[in-house]
């Protein structure tokens, strides 16, 4: 009797104790997040207006200008990456789950994807800049696409395998159990089951794009100009504050931290609509 | 053990028997795992058959040879004879999913699709036929009323399949299999993720679909079994111990095995 009590006690204080780590852990992160956060919308707020939109970037020392270009820049840039991306992604994840799941294949393809995975991007910068730039002679646009691609791929292989995965059995074999091929099971069945998911995989790849440097300095570079063309250099909103920011001049600075605040506002914004278009509609 | 057809034929007053599956010398493998042994069974046309007996004896494996399940699995097997209307289905000739369209399968959990209930039922039906609006329409309410659900989903087909209760899912499940207008309609375990009401709906509803369907259930509720069926397999260890009418297999069964099972001795 008396070591049952004591057990509980001993469980009530060991379930406080992970209680308080948690906590204080959790506080702690959200201290720098926010931290980061207010900064971001301070610095951001203050060099905001509508020239943003509407002015190229601005010669160094001279007033005025907005990141029209660099915008444009990098809508195109993920854009492309990411209607690139995400098929290859998806059909590469459920060849992972559904079909090579056993096989020397698969394995191979899901080693492989995880070290592109945990690569870091400058790497993936470089690759492109090797086997693309240096090849054609020039940087471009296109070079930016393929090196956004590359990081792409591997989120949305990963998130689609591990969200197949998820699907139980059962519903393949319900599916199966109908007379469905095996196509007609995945593409209906359990892709639409893992849809949700899936979706917001996208999201986080488009979501670390936007903020993606390193590979675009190697491959679509920058350009203080307007362009639609896909085989010139391209300006992008992350190459632009690394060199807006790093510059010594105080307009450029603002404009950098405009930058920062309107990547921030777009990822956030991404984030709520996935939340909200794909809110699970499927659980009760 | 023998099954002896004779006396099963016999003893059946005015209705025939018709076999529509037969198990002939048929075993089993996971793997290397023997999980059914020289398995001889009928099972005859617009009868319900129940599989009874304890937990991991086969019944559940044997069910799911019918369908030839088993084949989404490739370290699964079969050996011997599986006659369906007298055709050995076991050949690689078969056209595996023309032979899941003559046999449907309800599971012991409901599997709804994330879809609504309109596209549940149509899902099968479009993978076999091409039906119109309307015609899809009508078999879509045919098969709802048929499993019972149609008063409760009529005026909300367009809602997810997985919005219905677990009672409500497992007869969509019904409604769905129905819907491609199977043969045979195998059920495994179908009512033990549901409440006392919903088994009871369930129970009622594979007593009225017997017109029409050949139906097997997997259950471990041996009044369940007695409540449903005609026929009754006991199995025990991958064998089927016996095999018969099920008021002759509760009442007077043959073998010991199955007799200390009934009277709860084991299981
Ligand atoms: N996927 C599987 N792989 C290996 N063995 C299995 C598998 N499924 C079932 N078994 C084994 O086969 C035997 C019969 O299982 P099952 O048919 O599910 O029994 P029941 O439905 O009568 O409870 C059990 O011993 C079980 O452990
Ligand atoms: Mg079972």
């Amino acid at each position: 009797m008396s070591t049952a009590v004591s057990l509980g006690r001993i469980r009530k204080l060991k379930n406080a104790l992970a209680l308080t780590i948690a906590m204080i852990a959790m506080l702690f992160g959200l201290f720098w997040l926010i931290w980061i956060l207010a900064t971001t919308v301070e610095l951001g707020v203050a060099s905001f207006s509508w020239r943003l939109f509407t002015e190229m970037t601005p010669p160094p020392g001279s007033e005025g200008g907005g990141l029209a270009n660099a915008i444009a820049g990098s809508l195109i840039l993920i854009s492309l990456a990411t209607i690139v991306g995400t098929p290859i992604g998806i059909f590469a994840g459920v060849y992972l789950a559904e079909y090579g799941k056993h096989t020397w294949l698969g394995h191979t393809t899901r080693f492989v994807n995880d070290l592109l995975l945990s690569a870091p991007s400058i790497i993936i910068g470089l690759f492109v800049y090797d086997i693309y730039v240096a090849r054609v002679g020039h940087f471009s646009a296109m070079s930016g696409v393929v090196a956004l691609a590359l990081i792409v791929i591997p989120v949305v292989v990963r998130t689609t395998e591990n969200m197949l995965q998820l699907v139980p059995n059962t519903l393949r074999e319900a599916a199966s159990a109908l007379g469905a091929p095996r196509w007609a099971v995945i593409g209906k069945v359990t892709l639409k089951a893992s849809l949700a998911g899936i979706m917001t995989g996208i999201m986080l790849a488009v979501a670390r794009i936007s903020g993606e440097t390193a590979p675009l300095l190697f491959t679509s570079l920058s350009n203080q100009f307007w362009t639609l063309d896909m085989n010139k250099p391209m300006a992008s909103l992350p190459a632009t504050i690394f060199k807006f920011a790093m510059s010594p001049f105080k307009e450029w600075q603002q404009l950098a931290w405009a930058g920062v605040f309107l990547i921030t506002l777009g990822v956030l914004t991404l984030n709520i609509l996935a939340r909200i278009l794909f809110r699970n509609k499927h659980k009760q | 053990m023998k099954i002896d057809k004779e006396s099963i034929m016999q003893s059946t007053t005015g209705t025939d028997l018709e076999t529509q599956i037969a198990f002939r010398n048929f075993n089993f493998y996971y793997g290397k795992y023997k999980a059914l042994r020289n398995i001889n069974l009928d099972i005859y046309k617009r009868r319900v058959t129940a599989f009874i007996g304890p937990s991991g004896c086969g019944k559940s494996t044997l069910l799911r040879t019918i369908n030839r399940m088993y084949e989404l699995y490739p370290d699964q097997h079969s050996e011997g004879e599986l006659l369906l209307d007298g055709v050995d289905i076991l050949g690689k000739g078969t056209d595996l999913n023309a032979l899941r369209a003559r046999i449907g399968m309800v599971f012991q959990k409901p599997t709804p699709f994330p879809m609504s209930i309109y596209d549940n039922i149509a899902f099968g039906v479009k993978l076999h036929e091409r039906l119109s609006r309307v015609d899809m329409d009508d078999r879509v309410e045919w098969s709802l009323r048929k499993a019972a659900l149609w008063n409760e989903v009529a005026d909300k087909l367009n809602q997810s399949g997985m919005s219905l209760s677990g009672g409500q899912q497992q007869r969509l499940c019904i409604a769905r299999g129905i819907a491609v207008k199977p043969q045979v309609l195998l059920l495994d375990e179908p009512t033990s993720a549901l409440d006392p009401i919903s088994t009871m709906r369930i129970e009622e509803l594979v007593s009225e679909l017997k017109d029409e369907f050949t139906i097997v259930i997997v259950t471990h509720n041996m009044q369940q079994a007695a409540r449903v069926s005609d026929f009754t397999a006991y199995m025990y260890l991958g064998e089927l111990v016996e095999v018969g009418r099920t008021d002759d297999v509760f009442i007077k069964p043959t073998d010991k095995r199955t007799e200390d099972y009934i009277t709860g001795r084991f299981g």
